[in-house]
C-alpha cells in the first residue's frame, strides 16, 4: 500500500524565536530551518512500515517556498521514495494546507496518510484532523503505536490520563505523538541517493485550491515575563517560605 | 450571537475543563449553550444545566457518541453548531481531536488554544512553544475555538438552571471504532486539575528515582509531572509531560526538580501561582521564573524536603 507523509519546514527546535521590534511578525532572518520534529517521526513511521513490507511506496509532501525542497530531501534521505512540493510563498494556514493535502490524496490515493500532530511554529494541531474531515476519512491522532491489520489500522493514542486504542478502516489519517518512534539519522550514502529521487512540484492553482488566509495576525509580542524570585539557602528555609510567606502548603 | 460550548465529560459527570471553557465563552459574550454528546449521558447533562451562566443544554445521547469518536461527534457539532457564532471546546485531547474536523466541515479556520479574548473576533494565543503571543482576528462567520483552560478562571459548577433539550440525529460515520482504554490508575489528583504539581526532569537520571517524587506528592496531595527531556529519555510516560507539546498546568504550587527550564517546558507551567525550582546548576533558566530557588543536589534535597513536611 501507498503511504503519504506530510513534512513541514519550520524553525529548528533549538532556536529561540523572537518577535520583530515592530510587532508585525516573528523575526526569521538568518534562522536555522529544519523538518518539523513531529513530521520527522511521521516519516520514520512510514519508512518502518515499508521495511516491514506493509507499505510499498512512501511519498513525502511538503507545502511551502521552493527551499522546502530541503525538507523533502531530508525525508527522502530517511527512506521516502519520492517527493511532492506544493510550492507557494504565501502564508498557508492549516485549513488551506488540509485542502492542498486533500487534493494530493485524491490524486495519489494513499491507504494511509501520516502527519505530525502539530508544527512547532504555529502550534495549531489541526491539519491532520482537517484533512481527515475533508477527505471523509477516520483519524488516529496523537499516535504512540500504529499497526496495520488487513483493511484496518489499529492506533494507540495518547489521551489525557492515559492511552486509548481505536480501529480505523483504511484509508485513514494518523498524526504522530512524541513516543511513536525515534527517528533515525540519515546516512551519507542515503543523503547522496536522496538527491536522485524524483521530486515533483505543483502549485495551489494547479490543485484548484484557494489558500487565502482566514485569520489575520494583528500583532505578535513576547509573553509577559515572570519575575525571578529569591534563592533559598536550604530545605528548611524553603519549607518555611512555602508555609509562612507563600502559604501554599 | 450565541455560543456553543462542547462539554468535556465522562457521561456521568462534567469535567472541570468545561467550566474554564464556559468562562471563555462569557468573556466573548452572548447566550451560552452547552452540548453534551455521549451515551447514557443524562447525569452529565443535568450537571451541565447547573453551570453558572449556561442558558441551554443540548444533549445528544446515542451509541454513536459513546466514546466520543471524532468522526461521529464532529458531524453532530457541524450540524448543531451551524447556527452559532462561536463553537468552543477545551484544548484537551478530546477537544483537539474533534474540533478541527468541525472547522473543516464548516469550511472555517480554527483558532487553537486561545489564552485571552480581546473581542468577539480577536483572540490571543501562544505560538512557537510559547516564545511569542500572537493576536489574531478571524474573518469567518463561525469562530471555531479551542480554549487553553489554565488561562481562564473556572465559572461556578452550581447556581445555574438551564433548560435541557435533546438534539441532533445519530451520525455514525462507520469508519472507526473504540477498542479500549488504559487509563493511569492513580490516587493522586489529575495533573491539569491538581493544586500542587511536582515535576522531575533529566536530572532525575532514571524512572526509578521518580519514586522520591511520588512519595513527596502523596504527602502533599500533589500530582507528578515531567519535562519533555525526562519523557524523551524514557523515564516516565508521555501523559506526564508538562510543556507546550504536553499538558499545560497552572497549580497553586509547582515544584520543578532537576529541570533546567527549556522554553517548551516553561510554556506549560509558567502560569503557576508559586514556582519552586531545585537544581544543582545555579545558572539553569528555571531559576529565572522560580519564586523560590534552591541550588542543591536533588538526591539530597528531595529526601530532606520529604522529611521536613
Amino acid at each position: 500500500m501507498k503511504v503519504l507523509v506530510a513534512v513541514k519546514r519550520v524553525v529548528d527546535y533549538n532556536v529561540k524565536v523572537r518577535p520583530k521590534s515592530d510587532g508585525t511578525d516573528v523575526d526569521l532572518n538568518n534562522v536555522k530551518m529544519a523538518i518539523n520534529p513531529f513530521c520527522e517521526i511521521a516519516v520514520e513511521e512510514a519508512v518502518r512500515l515499508k521495511e516491514k513490507g506493509v507499505a510499498t511506496e512512501v511519498i513525502a509532501v511538503s507545502i511551502g517556498p521552493k527551499v522546502a525542497q530541503e525538507q523533502i530531501r531530508t525525508a527522502l534521505a530517511l527512506g521516502a521514495d519520492r517527493g511532492i512540493l506544493v510550492e507557494s510563498d504565501a502564508e498557508i494556514q492549516p485549513l488551506a494546507a488540509a485542502k492542498l493535502l486533500k487534493a494530493i490524496v485524491d490524486k495519489e490515493q494513499p491507504q494511509l496518510v501520516i502527519l505530525g500532530k502539530q508544527a512547532i511554529d504555529g502550534d495549531n494541531n489541526q491539519t491532520g484532523q482537517m484533512l481527515a474531515a475533508l477527505a471523509g476519512l477516520p483519524q488516529g491522532t496523537f499516535a504512540s503505536e500504529v499497526g496495520v491489520e488487513g483493511e484496518q489500522v489499529s492506533v494507540t493514542r495518547e489521551i489525557d490520563g492515559g492511552l486509548q486504542t481505536v480501529k480505523l478502516n483504511l484509508p485513514a489519517v494518523v498524526t504522530t505523538d512524541l513516543r511513536l518512534n525515534e527517528p533515525r539519522y540519515a546516512s551519507l550514502p542515503n543523503i547522496m541517493k536522496a538527491k536522485k529521487k524524483p521530486l515533483d512540484t505543483l502549485t495551489p492553482d494547479e490543485l484548484g485550491v484557494d489558500v487565502a488566509p482566514r485569520l489575520k495576525t494583528l500583532k505578535v509580542e513576547p509573553p509577559a515575563e515572570r519575575q525571578a524570585g529569591i534563592k533559598v539557602a536550604d530545605v528548611a528555609e524553603l519549607v518555611a517560605k512555602l508555609k509562612n510567606e507563600a502559604k501554599v502548603i | 450571537m450565541s455560543i456553543l460550548v462542547l462539554a468535556e465529560h465522562d457521561n456521568a459527570s462534567i469535567k472541570g475543563a468545561t467550566l474554564n471553557t464556559v468562562a471563555a465563552a462569557k468573556a466573548i459574550g452572548g447566550d451560552i449553550a452547552v452540548l453534551v454528546a455521549g451515551e447514557g449521558c443524562g447525569a452529565a447533562a443535568e450537571a451541565a444545566a447547573k453551570i453558572d451562566g449556561v442558558s441551554k443544554v443540548l444533549v445528544a445521547d446515542n451509541a454513536a457518541y459513546g466514546h466520543q469518536l471524532a468522526e461521529n461527534v464532529s458531524l453532530l457539532i457541524a450540524e448543531v453548531g451551524k447556527d452559532y457564532g462561536h463553537i468552543l471546546a477545551p484544548a484537551t485531547t478530546t477537544g483537539k481531536n474533534t474540533l478541527p474536523r468541525v472547522a473543516a466541515l464548516l469550511d472555517v479556520a480554527q483558532i487553537s488554544e486561545i489564552t485571552s479574548v480581546e473581542s468577539a473576533d480577536t483572540f490571543q494565543r501562544p505560538i512557537y512553544a510559547g516564545n511569542v503571543i500572537a493576536t489574531v482576528q478571524s474573518s469567518d462567520a463561525i469562530k471555531v475555538i479551542t480554549v487553553r483552560t489554565t488561562a481562564f478562571d473556572a465559572v461556578a459548577a452550581e447556581g445555574g438552571s438551564a433548560a435541557v433539550e435533546a438534539v441532533g440525529a445519530a451520525h455514525d460515520a462507520g469508519t472507526s471504532s473504540w477498542v479500549g482504554e488504559e487509563l493511569a490508575k492513580s490516587d493522586r489528583p489529575e495533573l491539569t486539575a491538581a493544586d500542587i504539581v511536582i515535576s522531575g526532569g533529566r536530572g532525575m537520571q532514571n524512572g526509578d528515582n521518580f519514586s522520591m517524587l511520588y512519595a513527596l506528592a502523596d504527602k502533599l496531595g500533589a500530582a507528578v509531572g515531567a519535562s519533555r527531556a525526562a519523557v524523551d529519555a524514557g523515564f516516565v510516560p508521555n501523559d506526564m509531560q508538562v510543556g507546550q507539546t504536553g499538558k499545560i498546568v497552572a497549580p497553586n504550587l509547582y515544584v520543578a526538580v532537576g529541570i533546567s527550564g527549556a522554553i517548551q517546558h516553561l510554556a506549560g507551567m509558567k502560569d503557576s501561582k508559586v514556582i519552586v525550582a531545585i537544581n544543582k546548576d545555579e545558572d539553569a533558566p528555571i531559576f529565572q521564573v522560580a519564586d523560590y530557588g534552591l541550588v542543591a543536589d536533588l538526591f539530597e534535597a528531595v529526601p530532606e524536603l520529604d522529611k521536613a513536611l
